[in-house]
């Protein structure tokens, strides 16, 4: 799936751990100051159970995770990658 | 809904019960006062893969459920939190290898740990940092292909003995995780003594003094990296110490209902007194809700379930209050007999004053849940 088909997931997941807030596509959701380091291992297990990939250690900086766009870039190239594609 | 363990789970439950009320319940009193455990038995409990128990198979651990890892904690910590508490760091300091380990860091390390041929302890504390784990105050200065560590951490538990520690300092202003080995040049360890609780638990003081560490020794990146790689490794802590404190609580019922069994007073057996009874019930209740709590946490581990997250920190915030009270009446039902030696509940009331400090104490336990209140009542 595209970077683009899997943002309403993202979007949804986001939508129930950041209260009252609805981001941007490009809307640093850590600069919000609602999230901590539990929202991030939730934000991980997130994106591999839903997705399917499999967060690796170089995967581990926040420009992967900080934005709407940002998680839908990394799962898109974890699983073209995955895919072979 | 059912909850019900497999037919392997209940085996392996019942061969570690076994073990442990071979090995370790008829000891522990002796251990906790000579505040060590005999190498022999630690080698024990390696060979019987516990210590590696949550590595994959791939290289060469258990490889087992997190429910299953639930039982094997609740089980040890039935018989001794000091030992329990080995497998507790051993595990998070294995899983952070295996899991965000470099593929060089795992043909080093990971069969050693799995085997547990290396002990491993989790080296984060620090003289003034505690639950502000980001500020740790060790340094860590690039140099060449190695980075020089200076500091020091306090209350690492198996420090004594352990090979491996998981350190985290600052780089850049960022904090970092390394691998650093017992021999690493600069690096000291030092016995810490008369502890309060899990006597055993055989703690130590880490003194870095310009301790060189090969680059490839870090872990993962700093800053966003190191946030994630520690806050999984006391995850795991978290789910461990909870699991033990069902353990830890079945523990005080089961001695409070054999010791009120048998004392009498007022012509009566002490659990015929109904505000004995009350306390025994409370232990009940506590154990049953606790585990409850746990076996849900390990389910959605297994599952990969995000939520597992904040339901290992209820369960761990639940299971430790229960420990503090089922100790504290598991004293209160032995009177003086509790305070002495020849019972083993004055120890579980000093090692349950431990289960609410460690991998965050119940006061973090308490604004983390309420921080995420939202995501499941607004």
């Amino acid at each position: 799936m595209s970077a683009a088909e899997n943002k309403p997931k993202i979007k949804d997941f986001l939508s129930t751990y950041l209260r009252n807030h609805d981001p941007g596509d490009d809307q640093d959701i850590f600069a919000l100051g609602l999230v901590n380091s539990l929202f991030a291992m939730q934000l991980v297990s997130f994106v591999e159970k839903e997705f399917g990939i499999t967060v690796e250690p170089e995967d581990l900086e926040i420009e992967n995770f900080n934005t709407i766009n940002a998680i839908a870039a990394l799962v898109e190239r974890k699983a073209g990658a995955a895919s072979g594609a | 809904m059912k909850i019900e363990l497999t037919a392997e789970q209940l085996a392996e439950q019942a061969a570690v019960r076994d073990f442990v009320e071979e090995e370790v319940v008829p000891h522990a009193d002796v251990y906790d006062r000579q505040e060590r455990f005999p190498p022999d038995l630690i080698r024990k409990v390696a060979r019987r893969g516990y210590l590696g128990s949550v590595v994959p198979r791939e290289y060469g651990g258990g490889g087992m459920s997190m429910v299953g890892f639930g039982l094997l904690n609740e089980e040890l910590g039935r018989g001794c939190s000091s030992l329990r508490s080995l497998l507790t760091v051993h595990s998070m300091v294995a899983l952070t290898v295996a899991r965000w380990g470099t593929r060089r860091q795992k043909e080093r390390w990971a069969a050693g740990l799995a085997s547990g041929e290396v002990i491993a302890a989790f080296a984060l504390t620090e003289a003034n940092v505690g639950s502000d784990a980001r500020n740790v105050e060790t340094s860590a200065e690039p140099a060449g292909d190695s980075y020089v560590l200076n500091g020091g951490k306090r209350w690492i538990t198996f420090g004594q003995v352990a090979d491996l520690f998981l350190v985290f300092a600052q780089c850049g202003g960022k904090p970092t995780a390394f691998l650093v080995e017992r021999q690493s040049p600069g690096l000291a360890v030092r016995p810490m003594t008369n502890l309060l609780g899990t006597r055993a638990s055989m703690p130590a003081e880490l003194s870095l003094r310009d301790c060189r560490v090969p680059a490839e020794n870090m872990v993962g990146k700093p800053d966003f990296g190191f946030t994630h790689i520690a806050s999984s490794a006391l995850d795991c802590g978290r789910y461990s110490v909870a699991w033990g404190c069902v353990g830890l609580v079945r523990a005080c019922l089961e001695a409070s209902v054999r010791y009120a069994s048998r004392r009498r007073q007022f012509g009566s057996a002490l659990i015929e007194h109904q505000l004995i009874q009350q306390k025994i019930s409370d232990m009940i209740t506590g154990v049953k809700a606790a585990r409850l709590l746990c076996l849900h946490a390990g389910s959605l581990r297994d599952a990969g379930d995000p939520a597992a997250i904040m339901e290992t920190s209820v369960a761990k915030y639940f299971a430790s209050r229960a420990a503090s009270k089922a100790s504290a009446d598991a004293v209160q039902i032995h009177g003086a007999n509790g305070c002495g030696g020849e019972y083993p509940v004055q120890r579980y009331f000093r090692d349950a004053r431990i289960m609410e400090i460690i991998e965050g104490s119940t006061q973090m336990q308490q604004i983390n849940l309420a921080r995420y209140c939202h995501q499941e009542y607004l």
